[in-house]
């Protein structure tokens, strides 16, 4: 008889080389020395942080650089408990969309030194960076956001952001 | 204006793992006993691989098949310079191999050694591995039926 197989594994797997380009290669100059920079769409006024180099909603290209804060606002996030293969992070973490101050499109970022349950929509969260040795050219350069002892931010002031 | 870093590696991959269901199910059950198996339709065709409907009406198949490990390949796509998770190392075709008592292709590698070997039409066989788990991988390739 037979044996009926249940199941098979069907990996994907897709290895890029993956180009910055100016703009995101500024952006992440800017992380090696501990700053944020954004670049300013000419026709909306938007800063997109990080800067792909155009418009998403223009196309135009964006010139203007713009540093922006290492504080912001929580907009939403998640926390995730459950582990899953390939997850450079164990569980349980909180991640979280932050409006940087002087940004109009959200980052991705972790957020720690906060108990989970007190985490929430429009918290004013900081970034932790490396030590000034460790500042590279890398998203890692931002350890994680921490809370900041400020009044949360008013709904309106990320709605649009969500 | 400065100019772009060079790059960085990356790497997306989804392990995913498939439930195949009775009807695949049974074919890869057979593969891993070394033989090929097909279904048949309520209006006589054998389809190999095996589907639970039949595409063409839409109906439930039926009882599987025992089809040969030889038959002839309907079309194929010469690889010169094969990419680390292909089946094979060295040069093969991707081919439809249409096996004898199947109606339908199945969709494999042959592996012809160049591609002046290679021709619609051409007959084949299956190699199996030797060590088979019920997958479609248990089939190394097809080789061209005359002697190499």
């Amino acid at each position: 008889m037979t044996e009926i197989v249940k199941s098979i594994t069907t990996p994907i797997r897709l290895e890029y080389v993956y180009r910055p380009g100016r703009a995101t290669s500024r952006f992440l100059r800017g992380l090696a020395e501990g700053r944020i920079l954004g670049q300013r769409c000419p026709v909306t006024g938007k800063v997109y942080v990080p800067p792909r180099g155009a418009s998403p909603t223009h196309g135009v290209p964006t010139e203007e650089e713009v540093e922006v804060r290492d504080t912001g606002t929580v907009t939403t996030f998640c926390i995730v408990r459950i582990p899953s293969e390939g997850l450079s992070i164990p569980p349980p973490f909180v991640a979280a969309h932050i409006l940087l101050d002087g940004a109009d499109i959200p980052f991705f970022a972790l957020i720690h030194e906060c108990p989970f349950d007190q985490v929430r929509m429009g918290m004013r969260v900081k970034a932790v960076w490396v030590s000034k040795e460790e500042l590279a050219p890398t998203f890692e350069s931002i350890r994680y956001f921490k809370p900041l002892d400020e009044p949360d931010a008013p709904f309106e002031s990320y709605r649009e952001h969500l | 204006m400065s100019r772009s870093l060079q790059e960085a590696k990356h790497v997306l991959e989804y392990p995913y793992r498939r439930s195949v269901g009775p009807v695949l199910g049974r074919f890869f059950g057979a593969l891993a006993e070394g033989r090929i198996e097909g279904v048949r339709t309520q209006t006589g065709h054998v389809l190999v691989p095996p589907q639970e409907y039949d595409p063409q009406t839409g109906e439930a198949t039926g009882e599987p098949v025992a089809v040969a490990s030889t038959g002839v390949v309907t079309a194929w796509a010469w690889v010169d310079r094969p990419r680390p998770k292909h089946p094979l190392a060295n040069p093969f075709a991707w081919a439809l191999v249409q096996l004898d008592g199947a109606d339908t292709a199945l969709l494999h590698v042959v592996d012809a050694g160049e591609m002046a070997r290679m021709k619609t039409g051409m007959r084949v066989r299956a190699r199996f591995r030797d060590e088979r788990v019920g997958e479609i991988r248990d089939i190394a390739c097809f080789e061209p039926e005359e002697a190499r």
